[in-house]
Protein backbone atom coordinates (compact mmCIF):
# COMPACT_ATOMS: atom_id res chain seq x y z
CA UNK A 1 0.00 0.00 0.00
CA UNK A 2 1.26 3.86 -0.93
CA UNK A 3 1.76 5.57 2.68
CA UNK A 4 0.21 8.66 1.36
CA UNK A 5 -3.10 7.52 0.33
CA UNK A 6 -3.52 5.19 2.94
CA UNK A 7 -2.96 8.45 5.44
CA UNK A 8 -5.51 10.52 4.03
CA UNK A 9 -8.03 7.73 3.57
CA UNK A 10 -7.52 7.64 7.72
CA UNK A 11 -7.09 10.95 8.01
CA UNK A 12 -10.45 11.98 6.34
CA UNK A 13 -12.52 9.01 8.19
CA UNK A 14 -11.29 10.28 11.34
CA UNK A 15 -12.17 13.90 10.74
CA UNK A 16 -15.92 12.48 9.66
CA UNK A 17 -15.75 10.30 11.91
CA UNK A 18 -17.39 12.33 15.34
CA UNK A 19 -19.71 13.96 13.38
CA UNK A 20 -20.85 10.54 11.69
CA UNK A 21 -21.35 9.46 15.21
CA UNK A 22 -23.05 11.73 16.44
CA UNK A 23 -25.67 11.24 14.17
CA UNK A 24 -25.78 7.86 14.67
CA UNK A 25 -26.14 8.06 17.94
CA UNK A 26 -28.99 10.69 17.59
CA UNK A 27 -31.20 8.15 16.02
CA UNK A 28 -30.74 5.81 18.71
CA UNK A 29 -33.77 4.33 20.70
CA UNK A 30 -32.09 3.83 24.37
CA UNK A 31 -31.59 6.29 27.29
CA UNK A 32 -27.93 5.89 27.64
CA UNK A 33 -25.28 6.91 24.38
CA UNK A 34 -24.11 3.56 23.05
CA UNK A 35 -22.46 3.09 20.03
CA UNK A 36 -23.73 0.94 17.94
CA UNK A 37 -27.32 1.27 19.46
CA UNK A 38 -29.10 -1.31 19.89
CA UNK A 39 -32.40 -0.28 18.11
CA UNK A 40 -33.19 2.60 16.34
CA UNK A 41 -36.16 5.13 15.98
CA UNK A 42 -36.62 9.12 16.69
CA UNK A 43 -37.00 9.19 20.43
CA UNK A 44 -34.74 11.98 20.93
CA UNK A 45 -35.85 13.88 18.20
CA UNK A 46 -39.35 13.63 19.44
CA UNK A 47 -38.13 15.01 22.66
CA UNK A 48 -36.45 17.92 21.19
CA UNK A 49 -38.91 18.93 19.40
CA UNK A 50 -41.29 18.53 22.25
CA UNK A 51 -39.68 20.11 24.84
CA UNK A 52 -40.92 23.37 25.69
CA UNK A 53 -37.61 25.34 26.18
CA UNK A 54 -35.22 23.10 23.41
CA UNK A 55 -38.37 24.80 21.07
CA UNK A 56 -38.39 28.44 22.55
CA UNK A 57 -33.68 28.37 21.98
CA UNK A 58 -34.45 27.09 18.41
CA UNK A 59 -36.85 29.82 17.76
CA UNK A 60 -34.61 32.57 20.06
CA UNK A 61 -31.89 30.89 17.41
CA UNK A 62 -34.00 31.38 13.50
CA UNK A 63 -35.04 35.05 14.39
CA UNK A 64 -31.18 36.01 15.53
CA UNK A 65 -29.78 34.26 13.04
CA UNK A 66 -32.35 35.68 10.13
CA UNK A 67 -31.77 38.90 11.87
CA UNK A 68 -28.19 38.95 11.64
CA UNK A 69 -27.67 37.93 8.19
CA UNK A 70 -30.20 40.55 6.91
CA UNK A 71 -28.09 43.30 8.51
CA UNK A 72 -24.27 42.09 7.62
CA UNK A 73 -25.21 40.97 4.00
CA UNK A 74 -26.36 44.81 3.13
CA UNK A 75 -23.98 46.23 5.63
CA UNK A 76 -21.19 43.69 3.62
CA UNK A 77 -22.53 44.28 0.17
CA UNK A 78 -22.17 48.16 0.60
CA UNK A 79 -18.81 48.07 2.22
CA UNK A 80 -17.80 45.57 0.02
CA UNK A 81 -18.75 47.91 -3.06
CA UNK A 82 -17.15 50.73 -1.85
CA UNK A 83 -13.87 49.12 -1.32
CA UNK A 84 -13.82 47.56 -4.81
CA UNK A 85 -15.40 51.05 -6.81
CA UNK A 86 -14.33 53.58 -4.40
CA UNK A 87 -11.16 55.72 -4.08
CA UNK A 88 -10.06 56.82 -1.10
CA UNK A 89 -7.22 56.15 1.01
CA UNK A 90 -6.53 54.17 3.83
CA UNK A 91 -8.26 50.90 1.97
CA UNK A 92 -5.87 48.63 3.45
CA UNK A 93 -6.39 49.85 6.92
CA UNK A 94 -9.92 50.11 6.47
CA UNK A 95 -10.36 46.44 5.50
CA UNK A 96 -8.28 45.07 8.32
CA UNK A 97 -10.38 47.16 10.47
CA UNK A 98 -13.27 45.57 9.60
CA UNK A 99 -11.87 41.91 9.83
CA UNK A 100 -10.65 42.49 13.16
CA UNK A 101 -13.62 40.77 14.99
CA UNK A 102 -12.58 38.21 13.07
CA UNK A 103 -9.10 37.69 14.72
CA UNK A 104 -9.46 39.10 18.52
CA UNK A 105 -10.54 36.67 20.65
CA UNK A 106 -14.38 36.53 20.88
CA UNK A 107 -14.02 35.95 24.51
CA UNK A 108 -12.74 39.47 24.94
CA UNK A 109 -15.07 40.62 22.19
CA UNK A 110 -18.13 39.22 23.83
CA UNK A 111 -17.46 40.52 27.21
CA UNK A 112 -16.59 44.17 25.92
CA UNK A 113 -20.26 44.09 24.42
CA UNK A 114 -21.60 42.68 27.47
CA UNK A 115 -19.99 45.59 29.17
CA UNK A 116 -22.15 48.36 27.48
CA UNK A 117 -25.01 45.61 26.95
CA UNK A 118 -25.82 45.23 30.73
CA UNK A 119 -26.46 48.71 31.70
CA UNK A 120 -28.38 49.19 28.49
CA UNK A 121 -30.73 46.40 29.58
CA UNK A 122 -30.51 44.90 26.35
CA UNK A 123 -29.73 41.72 27.52
CA UNK A 124 -31.90 39.26 25.65
CA UNK A 125 -32.75 41.51 23.02
CA UNK A 126 -33.09 39.46 19.98
CA UNK A 127 -32.09 42.97 17.96
CA UNK A 128 -29.16 43.22 19.57
CA UNK A 129 -28.00 40.06 19.59
CA UNK A 130 -28.28 39.89 15.89
CA UNK A 131 -26.54 43.04 15.39
CA UNK A 132 -23.59 41.85 17.91
CA UNK A 133 -23.58 38.53 15.51
CA UNK A 134 -23.34 40.80 12.34
CA UNK A 135 -19.87 42.54 13.81
CA UNK A 136 -18.71 39.17 14.11
CA UNK A 137 -19.82 37.79 10.75
CA UNK A 138 -19.34 41.06 8.75
CA UNK A 139 -15.71 40.13 7.66
CA UNK A 140 -16.81 36.92 5.94
CA UNK A 141 -19.32 38.73 4.11
CA UNK A 142 -17.17 41.32 3.15
CA UNK A 143 -14.41 38.47 1.73
CA UNK A 144 -17.04 36.50 0.06
CA UNK A 145 -19.02 39.78 -1.87
CA UNK A 146 -15.25 41.31 -2.62
CA UNK A 147 -14.32 38.20 -4.49
CA UNK A 148 -17.13 38.74 -6.33
CA UNK A 149 -17.63 42.34 -7.13
CA UNK A 150 -14.19 42.32 -8.18
CA UNK A 151 -15.66 39.97 -11.27
CA UNK A 152 -18.14 43.28 -11.77
CA UNK A 153 -17.17 44.73 -15.38
CA UNK A 154 -16.87 48.63 -14.19
CA UNK A 155 -17.86 49.02 -18.09
CA UNK A 156 -21.38 47.72 -17.59
CA UNK A 157 -21.99 50.01 -14.58
CA UNK A 158 -20.78 52.99 -16.81
CA UNK A 159 -22.82 51.89 -20.08
CA UNK A 160 -26.42 51.99 -17.30
CA UNK A 161 -25.71 55.10 -15.81
CA UNK A 162 -24.94 56.74 -19.64
CA UNK A 163 -28.08 54.74 -20.93
CA UNK A 164 -29.88 56.98 -18.28
CA UNK A 165 -30.05 54.34 -15.61
CA UNK A 166 -30.22 55.84 -11.98
CA UNK A 167 -27.48 54.65 -9.65
CA UNK A 168 -30.10 53.12 -7.39
CA UNK A 169 -31.91 51.30 -11.18
CA UNK A 170 -27.89 50.50 -12.06
CA UNK A 171 -27.68 48.15 -8.32
CA UNK A 172 -31.08 46.83 -9.22
CA UNK A 173 -31.02 45.83 -12.94
CA UNK A 174 -26.99 45.38 -13.49
CA UNK A 175 -24.77 44.86 -9.92
CA UNK A 176 -27.12 43.00 -7.84
CA UNK A 177 -27.81 40.51 -10.43
CA UNK A 178 -24.36 39.98 -11.03
CA UNK A 179 -23.26 39.69 -7.79
CA UNK A 180 -26.08 37.60 -6.93
CA UNK A 181 -24.44 34.46 -6.35
CA UNK A 182 -21.71 35.74 -4.12
CA UNK A 183 -24.41 37.59 -2.12
CA UNK A 184 -26.90 34.37 -1.70
CA UNK A 185 -23.34 32.83 -0.57
CA UNK A 186 -22.40 35.63 1.87
CA UNK A 187 -26.21 35.53 3.31
CA UNK A 188 -26.21 32.00 3.78
CA UNK A 189 -22.73 31.76 5.81
CA UNK A 190 -23.71 34.98 7.75
CA UNK A 191 -26.85 33.21 8.77
CA UNK A 192 -24.68 29.73 9.91
CA UNK A 193 -22.46 32.48 11.25
CA UNK A 194 -24.78 33.48 13.84
CA UNK A 195 -27.22 30.50 14.28
CA UNK A 196 -23.67 28.39 15.50
CA UNK A 197 -21.79 31.71 17.71
CA UNK A 198 -21.95 30.57 21.35
CA UNK A 199 -19.57 32.77 23.23
CA UNK A 200 -21.15 36.40 22.30
CA UNK A 201 -24.81 34.15 22.65
CA UNK A 202 -23.31 33.10 25.80
CA UNK A 203 -23.33 36.97 27.44
CA UNK A 204 -25.63 38.55 25.79
CA UNK A 205 -28.54 35.83 25.14
CA UNK A 206 -29.53 35.94 28.81
CA UNK A 207 -32.48 33.52 29.89
CA UNK A 208 -35.08 35.35 27.48
CA UNK A 209 -33.27 34.86 24.41
CA UNK A 210 -31.40 31.78 25.14
CA UNK A 211 -29.91 29.95 21.92
CA UNK A 212 -29.56 26.54 20.66
CA UNK A 213 -25.68 26.40 21.32
CA UNK A 214 -26.03 28.54 24.72
CA UNK A 215 -28.65 25.61 25.55
CA UNK A 216 -26.40 22.56 24.33
CA UNK A 217 -23.37 24.60 26.61
CA UNK A 218 -25.42 25.28 29.59
CA UNK A 219 -26.65 21.06 29.62
CA UNK A 220 -23.25 19.77 29.14
CA UNK A 221 -22.26 20.66 31.96
CA UNK A 222 -24.81 19.40 33.88
CA UNK A 223 -24.58 16.24 32.05
CA UNK A 224 -24.23 14.16 28.65
CA UNK A 225 -28.08 13.71 27.68
CA UNK A 226 -28.53 12.01 24.76
CA UNK A 227 -31.05 14.19 23.35
CA UNK A 228 -27.97 16.91 22.92
CA UNK A 229 -27.05 14.36 20.20
CA UNK A 230 -30.78 14.72 18.46
CA UNK A 231 -30.10 18.79 19.06
CA UNK A 232 -26.65 18.09 17.39
CA UNK A 233 -27.76 16.38 14.91
CA UNK A 234 -30.17 18.73 13.98
CA UNK A 235 -27.69 21.67 13.59
CA UNK A 236 -25.51 19.66 11.33
CA UNK A 237 -28.47 19.04 9.33
CA UNK A 238 -28.67 23.03 8.85
CA UNK A 239 -25.26 22.81 7.84
CA UNK A 240 -25.09 20.17 5.78
CA UNK A 241 -28.65 22.27 3.77
CA UNK A 242 -27.30 25.66 3.70
CA UNK A 243 -23.82 23.92 2.23
CA UNK A 244 -25.81 22.06 -0.39
CA UNK A 245 -28.10 25.39 -0.99
CA UNK A 246 -24.99 27.34 -1.73
CA UNK A 247 -23.58 24.71 -3.74
CA UNK A 248 -27.01 24.54 -6.21
CA UNK A 249 -27.51 28.21 -6.20
CA UNK A 250 -23.61 28.60 -7.59
CA UNK A 251 -24.43 25.65 -10.10
CA UNK A 252 -28.09 26.49 -11.28
CA UNK A 253 -26.63 29.93 -11.72
CA UNK A 254 -23.92 28.93 -14.54
CA UNK A 255 -26.24 26.17 -16.12
CA UNK A 256 -28.79 29.49 -16.83
CA UNK A 257 -25.71 31.67 -17.90
CA UNK A 258 -24.45 28.03 -20.32
CA UNK A 259 -28.09 27.70 -21.58
CA UNK A 260 -28.60 30.29 -24.21
CA UNK A 261 -25.62 29.86 -26.00
CA UNK A 262 -26.33 25.78 -25.99
CA UNK A 263 -29.84 26.65 -27.49
CA UNK A 264 -28.24 28.91 -29.78
CA UNK A 265 -26.22 25.81 -31.56
CA UNK B 1 -14.98 69.44 -2.44
CA UNK B 2 -14.06 66.21 -1.38
CA UNK B 3 -18.04 64.82 -0.30
CA UNK B 4 -19.32 65.48 -3.85
CA UNK B 5 -16.47 62.98 -5.08
CA UNK B 6 -17.04 60.56 -2.43
CA UNK B 7 -20.66 60.60 -3.36
CA UNK B 8 -19.76 59.86 -7.08
CA UNK B 9 -17.72 56.79 -6.26
CA UNK B 10 -19.50 54.98 -3.77
CA UNK B 11 -17.21 55.49 -1.46
CA UNK B 12 -19.53 56.39 1.25
CA UNK B 13 -21.10 52.69 1.22
CA UNK B 14 -18.57 51.63 3.85
CA UNK B 15 -19.98 54.01 6.05
CA UNK B 16 -22.74 51.97 7.76
CA UNK B 17 -20.22 48.85 7.93
CA UNK B 18 -17.89 51.22 9.89
CA UNK B 19 -20.52 52.45 11.95
CA UNK B 20 -21.64 49.17 12.68
CA UNK B 21 -18.30 48.24 13.68
CA UNK B 22 -17.98 51.78 15.98
CA UNK B 23 -21.43 50.81 17.59
CA UNK B 24 -20.65 46.84 18.09
CA UNK B 25 -17.09 46.54 17.99
CA UNK B 26 -14.87 49.63 18.99
CA UNK B 27 -17.21 51.59 20.85
CA UNK B 28 -17.47 49.04 23.46
CA UNK B 29 -14.16 47.55 23.30
CA UNK B 30 -13.10 51.48 24.27
CA UNK B 31 -15.48 51.74 27.07
CA UNK B 32 -14.48 48.19 28.57
CA UNK B 33 -10.93 49.12 28.62
CA UNK B 34 -11.52 53.04 29.16
CA UNK B 35 -14.20 52.38 32.10
CA UNK B 36 -12.40 49.57 33.84
CA UNK B 37 -9.36 51.10 34.04
CA UNK B 38 -9.63 54.67 34.58
CA UNK B 39 -12.07 53.91 37.15
CA UNK B 40 -8.98 52.94 39.17
CA UNK B 41 -7.75 56.26 39.71
CA UNK B 42 -4.30 57.89 38.72
CA UNK B 43 -1.47 55.96 36.44
CA UNK B 44 0.46 54.52 40.20
CA UNK B 45 -3.07 52.62 41.29
CA UNK B 46 -3.37 51.31 37.49
CA UNK B 47 0.43 50.54 37.23
CA UNK B 48 -0.19 48.59 40.44
CA UNK B 49 -3.35 46.30 39.50
CA UNK B 50 -1.64 45.52 36.07
CA UNK B 51 1.33 44.10 38.44
CA UNK B 52 -0.65 42.67 40.76
CA UNK B 53 -3.13 40.18 38.22
CA UNK B 54 0.02 39.96 35.62
CA UNK B 55 2.00 38.48 38.79
CA UNK B 56 -0.98 36.75 40.37
CA UNK B 57 -0.69 32.25 40.80
CA UNK B 58 -3.65 32.58 38.70
CA UNK B 59 -2.93 34.33 36.10
CA UNK B 60 0.79 32.84 35.49
CA UNK B 61 0.15 29.75 35.32
CA UNK B 62 -2.65 30.09 32.65
CA UNK B 63 -0.82 31.80 30.56
CA UNK B 64 2.12 29.47 30.61
CA UNK B 65 -0.63 26.61 30.22
CA UNK B 66 -2.54 28.87 27.09
CA UNK B 67 0.73 28.78 24.88
CA UNK B 68 1.76 25.19 25.97
CA UNK B 69 -1.51 24.48 24.67
CA UNK B 70 -1.44 26.49 21.70
CA UNK B 71 1.72 25.42 20.95
CA UNK B 72 1.31 21.89 21.26
CA UNK B 73 -2.13 21.96 19.15
CA UNK B 74 0.11 24.41 16.28
CA UNK B 75 2.38 21.85 16.34
CA UNK B 76 -0.01 18.71 15.61
CA UNK B 77 -2.59 20.68 13.33
CA UNK B 78 0.80 20.96 11.45
CA UNK B 79 1.94 17.38 11.54
CA UNK B 80 -1.39 16.69 10.45
CA UNK B 81 -2.40 18.51 7.62
CA UNK B 82 0.79 19.33 5.79
CA UNK B 83 0.85 15.34 4.27
CA UNK B 84 -3.55 16.42 3.81
CA UNK B 85 -2.66 19.72 1.69
CA UNK B 86 -0.26 17.70 -0.25
CA UNK B 87 -2.52 15.53 -1.19
CA UNK B 88 -5.04 17.70 -2.27
CA UNK B 89 -2.55 20.40 -4.29
CA UNK B 90 -1.16 16.92 -6.56
CA UNK B 91 -4.93 15.52 -6.91
CA UNK B 92 -7.90 16.82 -8.60
CA UNK B 93 -11.61 15.33 -9.37
CA UNK B 94 -13.05 12.92 -7.19
CA UNK B 95 -10.13 12.17 -5.13
CA UNK B 96 -9.76 15.78 -4.23
CA UNK B 97 -13.29 16.50 -3.75
CA UNK B 98 -13.60 13.84 -1.13
CA UNK B 99 -10.43 15.09 1.01
CA UNK B 100 -11.63 18.79 0.43
CA UNK B 101 -15.62 17.27 2.14
CA UNK B 102 -13.68 15.91 4.99
CA UNK B 103 -11.62 19.07 5.58
CA UNK B 104 -15.21 21.12 5.24
CA UNK B 105 -17.97 19.25 6.87
CA UNK B 106 -16.16 19.66 10.27
CA UNK B 107 -14.96 23.33 9.26
CA UNK B 108 -18.80 24.66 9.23
CA UNK B 109 -20.24 22.03 11.55
CA UNK B 110 -20.58 24.41 15.04
CA UNK B 111 -17.63 24.41 17.54
CA UNK B 112 -19.49 23.36 20.39
CA UNK B 113 -21.21 20.61 18.34
CA UNK B 114 -17.69 18.78 17.03
CA UNK B 115 -16.73 19.51 21.07
CA UNK B 116 -19.83 17.68 22.01
CA UNK B 117 -18.61 14.85 19.54
CA UNK B 118 -15.38 14.61 21.04
CA UNK B 119 -16.87 14.37 24.70
CA UNK B 120 -18.67 11.46 23.36
CA UNK B 121 -15.90 9.75 22.10
CA UNK B 122 -13.70 10.23 25.29
CA UNK B 123 -16.03 10.37 28.32
CA UNK B 124 -15.55 7.89 31.31
CA UNK B 125 -18.39 5.76 29.95
CA UNK B 126 -18.07 7.01 25.96
CA UNK B 127 -17.30 5.09 22.90
CA UNK B 128 -13.37 4.54 23.04
CA UNK B 129 -13.93 3.77 27.04
CA UNK B 130 -17.15 1.35 25.81
CA UNK B 131 -15.05 -0.37 22.75
CA UNK B 132 -11.65 -1.10 24.75
CA UNK B 133 -13.89 -2.23 27.54
CA UNK B 134 -15.88 -4.71 25.44
CA UNK B 135 -12.48 -6.08 23.17
CA UNK B 136 -11.16 -7.19 26.87
CA UNK B 137 -8.30 -4.49 26.23
CA UNK B 138 -8.93 -2.75 29.83
CA UNK B 139 -11.07 -3.57 32.93
CA UNK B 140 -10.92 0.24 33.84
CA UNK B 141 -11.92 3.37 32.16
CA UNK B 142 -9.32 5.40 30.74
CA UNK B 143 -9.53 8.70 32.09
CA UNK B 144 -9.29 10.58 28.61
CA UNK B 145 -12.04 13.28 29.19
CA UNK B 146 -10.92 16.65 31.65
CA UNK B 147 -7.22 16.09 30.29
CA UNK B 148 -4.63 18.54 28.57
CA UNK B 149 -4.53 15.73 25.57
CA UNK B 150 -8.60 16.13 25.80
CA UNK B 151 -8.22 19.83 25.05
CA UNK B 152 -5.40 19.13 22.54
CA UNK B 153 -7.58 16.71 20.54
CA UNK B 154 -10.29 18.48 20.55
CA UNK B 155 -8.91 22.08 19.49
CA UNK B 156 -6.94 20.02 16.66
CA UNK B 157 -10.46 19.02 15.57
CA UNK B 158 -11.42 22.69 15.59
CA UNK B 159 -8.15 24.25 14.09
CA UNK B 160 -7.07 21.51 11.29
CA UNK B 161 -9.26 23.04 8.06
CA UNK B 162 -7.18 26.22 9.01
CA UNK B 163 -3.95 25.12 8.30
CA UNK B 164 -5.04 22.87 5.62
CA UNK B 165 -6.52 25.28 3.71
CA UNK B 166 -3.34 27.87 4.14
CA UNK B 167 -0.66 24.98 3.40
CA UNK B 168 -3.43 24.04 -0.01
CA UNK B 169 -2.98 27.48 -1.18
CA UNK B 170 0.81 27.41 -0.64
CA UNK B 171 1.12 24.24 -2.31
CA UNK B 172 -1.06 24.97 -5.33
CA UNK B 173 1.41 28.04 -6.19
CA UNK B 174 4.08 25.53 -6.28
CA UNK B 175 5.38 25.00 -9.66
CA UNK B 176 5.50 21.13 -10.46
CA UNK B 177 8.30 21.63 -12.67
CA UNK B 178 10.48 22.84 -10.78
CA UNK B 179 10.75 19.59 -8.78
CA UNK B 180 11.10 17.82 -12.22
CA UNK B 181 13.87 19.71 -12.75
CA UNK B 182 15.72 18.84 -9.77
CA UNK B 183 14.99 15.25 -10.14
CA UNK B 184 16.37 15.54 -13.66
CA UNK B 185 19.47 16.76 -12.40
CA UNK B 186 19.96 13.51 -10.61
CA UNK B 187 18.08 14.44 -6.70
CA UNK B 188 16.93 11.56 -4.70
CA UNK B 189 13.00 12.49 -3.61
CA UNK B 190 13.82 13.09 -0.02
CA UNK B 191 16.69 15.33 -1.31
CA UNK B 192 13.99 17.09 -3.37
CA UNK B 193 11.36 17.45 -0.84
CA UNK B 194 13.88 19.21 1.63
CA UNK B 195 15.39 21.69 -0.77
CA UNK B 196 12.92 22.04 -3.30
CA UNK B 197 9.40 21.60 -2.03
CA UNK B 198 9.14 22.38 1.48
CA UNK B 199 11.28 25.76 1.42
CA UNK B 200 8.83 26.68 -1.68
CA UNK B 201 5.64 25.65 0.65
CA UNK B 202 7.41 27.36 4.07
CA UNK B 203 5.42 30.72 3.70
CA UNK B 204 2.10 28.57 3.59
CA UNK B 205 3.35 26.96 6.85
CA UNK B 206 4.56 29.94 8.45
CA UNK B 207 0.69 31.78 7.62
CA UNK B 208 -0.88 28.67 9.12
CA UNK B 209 1.37 28.17 12.23
CA UNK B 210 0.46 31.74 12.76
CA UNK B 211 -3.19 32.08 12.20
CA UNK B 212 -3.46 28.64 14.09
CA UNK B 213 -1.61 30.18 17.29
CA UNK B 214 -3.64 33.20 17.26
CA UNK B 215 -6.66 31.04 17.50
CA UNK B 216 -5.63 28.85 19.64
CA UNK B 217 -4.28 31.28 22.71
CA UNK B 218 -7.81 32.65 22.99
CA UNK B 219 -9.78 29.64 22.79
CA UNK B 220 -12.55 29.27 25.02
CA UNK B 221 -15.57 26.68 24.68
CA UNK B 222 -13.37 23.55 23.88
CA UNK B 223 -11.12 23.82 27.00
CA UNK B 224 -13.87 24.68 29.06
CA UNK B 225 -15.66 21.63 28.32
CA UNK B 226 -12.58 19.59 27.94
CA UNK B 227 -10.68 20.23 30.09
CA UNK B 228 -9.90 18.97 33.91
CA UNK B 229 -9.15 21.69 36.87
CA UNK B 230 -5.96 22.44 35.85
CA UNK B 231 -6.65 22.94 32.29
CA UNK B 232 -7.38 26.45 32.81
CA UNK B 233 -6.73 28.67 29.98
CA UNK B 234 -6.75 32.82 29.93
CA UNK B 235 -9.85 33.30 28.23
CA UNK B 236 -11.78 30.58 31.00
CA UNK B 237 -9.81 32.89 33.63
CA UNK B 238 -11.64 36.41 31.75
CA UNK B 239 -14.78 34.83 31.63
CA UNK B 240 -14.72 33.54 35.19
CA UNK B 241 -13.46 37.14 36.00
CA UNK B 242 -16.91 38.58 34.84
CA UNK B 243 -19.10 35.61 35.30
CA UNK B 244 -18.23 34.29 38.62
CA UNK B 245 -16.51 36.31 40.81
CA UNK B 246 -17.51 39.95 38.88
CA UNK B 247 -13.86 40.94 39.16
CA UNK B 248 -13.59 43.24 35.89
CA UNK B 249 -10.67 45.33 36.97
CA UNK B 250 -8.95 41.87 36.55
CA UNK B 251 -10.91 40.48 33.53
CA UNK B 252 -9.50 44.32 31.82
CA UNK B 253 -6.01 43.77 32.68
CA UNK B 254 -6.06 40.03 31.65
CA UNK B 255 -7.82 41.02 28.03
CA UNK B 256 -5.58 43.29 27.42
CA UNK B 257 -2.37 40.71 27.41
CA UNK B 258 -4.19 38.61 26.04
CA UNK B 259 -5.66 41.44 23.25
CA UNK B 260 -1.63 42.49 22.73
CA UNK B 261 -0.10 39.38 22.20
CA UNK B 262 -2.96 38.41 19.53
CA UNK B 263 -2.20 41.83 17.84
CA UNK B 264 1.54 41.52 17.66
CA UNK B 265 1.27 38.03 16.25
CA UNK B 266 -1.71 39.15 13.62
CA UNK B 267 0.84 41.66 12.79
CA UNK B 268 3.69 39.34 11.67
CA UNK B 269 0.96 37.58 10.27
CA UNK B 270 -0.36 40.21 8.24
CA UNK B 271 3.35 40.89 6.72
CA UNK B 272 3.28 37.62 5.59
CA UNK B 273 -0.18 36.78 4.06
CA UNK B 274 -2.65 38.58 1.90
CA UNK B 275 -5.53 39.61 4.05
CA UNK B 276 -7.81 38.95 1.51
CA UNK B 277 -6.87 35.40 0.96
CA UNK B 278 -7.55 34.91 4.79
CA UNK B 279 -9.92 31.68 6.07
CA UNK B 280 -9.53 30.19 2.61
CA UNK B 281 -11.86 32.95 0.70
Amino acid sequence: MRPLPTYVAIAGLLLLAPIAIVIVLAFGDQSALKFPPDSYGLRWFTAFFADSRWQKALRSSLLVASLSCLISTALGFMAAYAMVRGRFGAKKLMLSMLLMPMIIPHVITAIAMYFVTAPLKLVGQPLWIALCHAVVSLPIVLLILLSSLQGVDVNLERAALSLGSSRLGMFRRVVIPLAWPGIVSAALFAFLASFDELVISLFLAGVRAETLPVRIWNSLHLQVEPIIAAVSAFLIGVTALVLLLDVTIRRSRQLMIKLPAGDAR
Amino acid sequence: MASKRAVADGSWLIAPALALLVLGFIGPMVLFFARTLISQGGLPELAALVTKVVTSEAVTTALIKTQWIALLVTLAVLLISYPLAYYMANRSGLKFTLVLFCIIVPYFTSIIVRTYAWMVLLGRNGLINQTLTSLGWITEPLELLYTETAVVIGMVYVLLPYMVLTLYAAMKSIDPSLMRAARGLGAGPFYVFRRVYFPLSLHGVISGSLIVFILAIGFFITPALMGGPSDVMIAMLIERAVEITLDWPGAAVMSLVLLAVTLALYAVYYRVTDVRRMMGA
